[in-house]
């Protein structure tokens, strides 16, 4: 590892005074993805702030939903009793996730600004535009099995690599950062960016914000919901492609769904199109492939991950079948 | 040593220390408004360690106290193992992706290889050579020996110390709920079967 200056504070104003004061300071919490890349060299911070002492790993029940502290690891998330019986989707999305040790470690905010697993990302010997922006993409033409299908540009086709985002995406969660210039708070849907042309830059924060807690407003998605994650083992792999889907079914009759997917795109992609569809409809096989279908329209499929273009329809459409069918 | 040439020893890394915070604030004094300076010294004081010296930390390892100073950059894995000469956690991959580093952390199972030691201020560590009570080994390894839950047994410790807190946390419910809570740490052996049927077999309250 590169050396690095180590600062600990437990309040948030003195936190966001310590990231200003060095160039190229960087937010230290759970650090299962900053010490990994600090360690392969991809990023070489002159100081990290420690914010894990910081007072913001609590979970509480607001007026309209749940607040999550950004400290919160992913297991207390996982196992909180609201959060079980309020946003089962989020839970179960969180636990198909890493491993328990990582997600004891990992924490809320650490999780939304978790980088890509691109191959190329993580060799520094390798061309990408993302770690070392100008130099090219590997991907492109290389390896690019695990690579998006959705959003993705020609300087950049890698994918977020997170879960949890895609249940927060599917439930609308809202951001609340602080930094230099207040408070302030971001829709899911805004905070993580695609590449464009700007693959370094992976989400809307401004230079130095910090994320303080997640908002999830209350919705009726905790009966039929489903997160199904398709990889290359059971456990404990990344996506290859994955589903959140929360249906609020009256009979056998779609009232509303929420639709995202993981695995496809450089955030977690939003199928509100095939939301809409499925307003008003039945529940049947016929629809739920409709409704796949609906959600890659656009896709686009490289060399290696083609696949991707059936498997995550498919994928979409069962969980759809799945969640339907809770009962 | 003379003070003027900084080495590694603790004293030396206070003295060091004090420098670089100087050195630190100096630079704020010039690039900041005289409002701030005042800030900065008051709030940056908590802890602050300088890139190429040691700091102080102090915690508990298997319920022994440890005072020591350490680089920001040492992992809690390579504390343990290079200062401490436990050496039952292993470094298999050294990046959290095979679990053979797994300690518990205030009680509560993480890959060591990831942890900054500095970050551990205050903490109590759990590692493999305090699961046994003097001679009398824990229900776990006695588990593992009966069950044959290892072959080369490079990952076992990890495996052990995942075990310990997979039933603490309440995921040994079957033996499917074990391979899903035990899938980060990994034997290249191929023990698997053999784990789960160690860690039911303490679930359930036999000694294995």
């Amino acid at each position: 590892m590169n050396q690095f200056e180590y600062v600990r504070l437990s309040d948030v104003t003195g936190a966001a005074k310590a990231i200003s004061k060095v160039a190229n300071s960087q937010f230290l919490a759970g650090g299962t993805n900053l010490i990994d890349l600090i360690k392969m060299g991809i990023t070489t911070p002159a100081r990290l702030v420690d914010i894990k002492p910081l007072p913001l790993a609590m979970i509480s029940r607001t007026a309209g939903g749940i607040t999550i502290g950004a400290i919160a690891s992913n297991s207390q998330v996982a196992e909180h009793a609201d959060i079980k019986s309020m946003f089962p989707l989020l839970a179960m999305a969180i636990n198909a996730g890493a491993s328990p040790q990582l997600r004891n470690m990992a924490t809320t905010g650490g999780n939304l600004m978790q980088r890509t697993r691109c191959p190329y990302f993580f060799d520094i010997t390798m061309p990408c535009n993302k770690r070392a922006p100008g130099t090219g993409c590997g991907a492109l033409e290389g390896i690019n099995r695990m690579h998006a299908i959705l959003g993705a540009s020609d300087k950049c086709i890698a994918v977020n690599p997170s879960d949890m985002n895609v249940a927060l995406a599917a439930l609308d969660a809202t951001i609340e950062v602080t930094g230099a210039k207040g408070k302030r708070v971001i829709r899911i849907a805004d905070f993580h960016r695609l590449p464009g042309d700007h693959p370094e830059l992976d989400n809307t924060l401004a230079k130095g914000e910090l994320i303080t807690s997640v908002t999830i407003p209350a919705s009726p998605f905790n009966k039929n919901y489903h997160y199904l994650k398709v990889r290359d083992r059971t456990s404990y792999a990344f996506a290859l492609v994955s589903a959140a889907v929360g249906l609020q079914m009256d009979g056998n009759t779609i009232r509303a769904a929420r639709i995202a997917m993981g695995g496809v795109a450089h955030k977690p992609w939003r199928a509100t199109a095939a939301e809409k569809f499925l307003q008003g409809k039945t529940a049947t096989d016929e629809n739920f492939e409709k409704a796949g279908q609906l959600a890659i329209e656009g896709a686009h499929g490289y060399e290696h991950n083609k696949f991707k273009l059936k498997l995550a329809p498919n994928a979409v459409r069962q969980a759809l079948l799945t969640a339907a069918a809770k009962k | 040593m003379a003070k003027n040439h900084p080495g590694p020893s603790a004293n030396e890394g206070n003295n060091r220390r004090d420098f670089l915070k100087k050195s630190t604030l100096i630079t704020a004094i010039a690039l900041a408004p005289p409002s701030l300076i005042n800030a900065a010294e008051n709030k940056l004081d908590e802890k602050i360690a300088g890139a190429f010296e040691k700091a102080p930390l102090n915690l508990e390892v298997n319920g022994v106290k440890h005072s020591l100073t350490v680089e920001p950059r040492v992992t809690l894995l390579d504390l343990l193992r290079e200062e401490l000469h436990l050496t039952g956690s292993k470094k298999g991959c050294d990046r959290g992706q095979c679990g053979a580093c797994t300690v518990h952390v205030n009680g509560v199972r993480i890959n060591s290889c990831l942890s900054l030691a500095i970050a551990n201020e205050g903490n109590s560590i759990t590692t493999i050579e305090g699961l046994a009570k003097a001679d009398q080994l824990h229900p776990m390894q006695e588990a593992f020996i009966e069950h044959d839950g290892f072959q080369c047994g490079y990952c076992t410790s990890g495996q052990i110390m995942s075990g310990v807190a997979c039933i603490n946390e309440g995921h040994a419910g079957s033996a499917e709920e074990v391979s899903e809570f035990m899938s980060g740490n990994i034997c290249r052996c191929g023990a698997y079967p053999n784990i789960v049927n160690a860690i039911m077999s303490v679930k359930k309250g036999g000694n294995g």
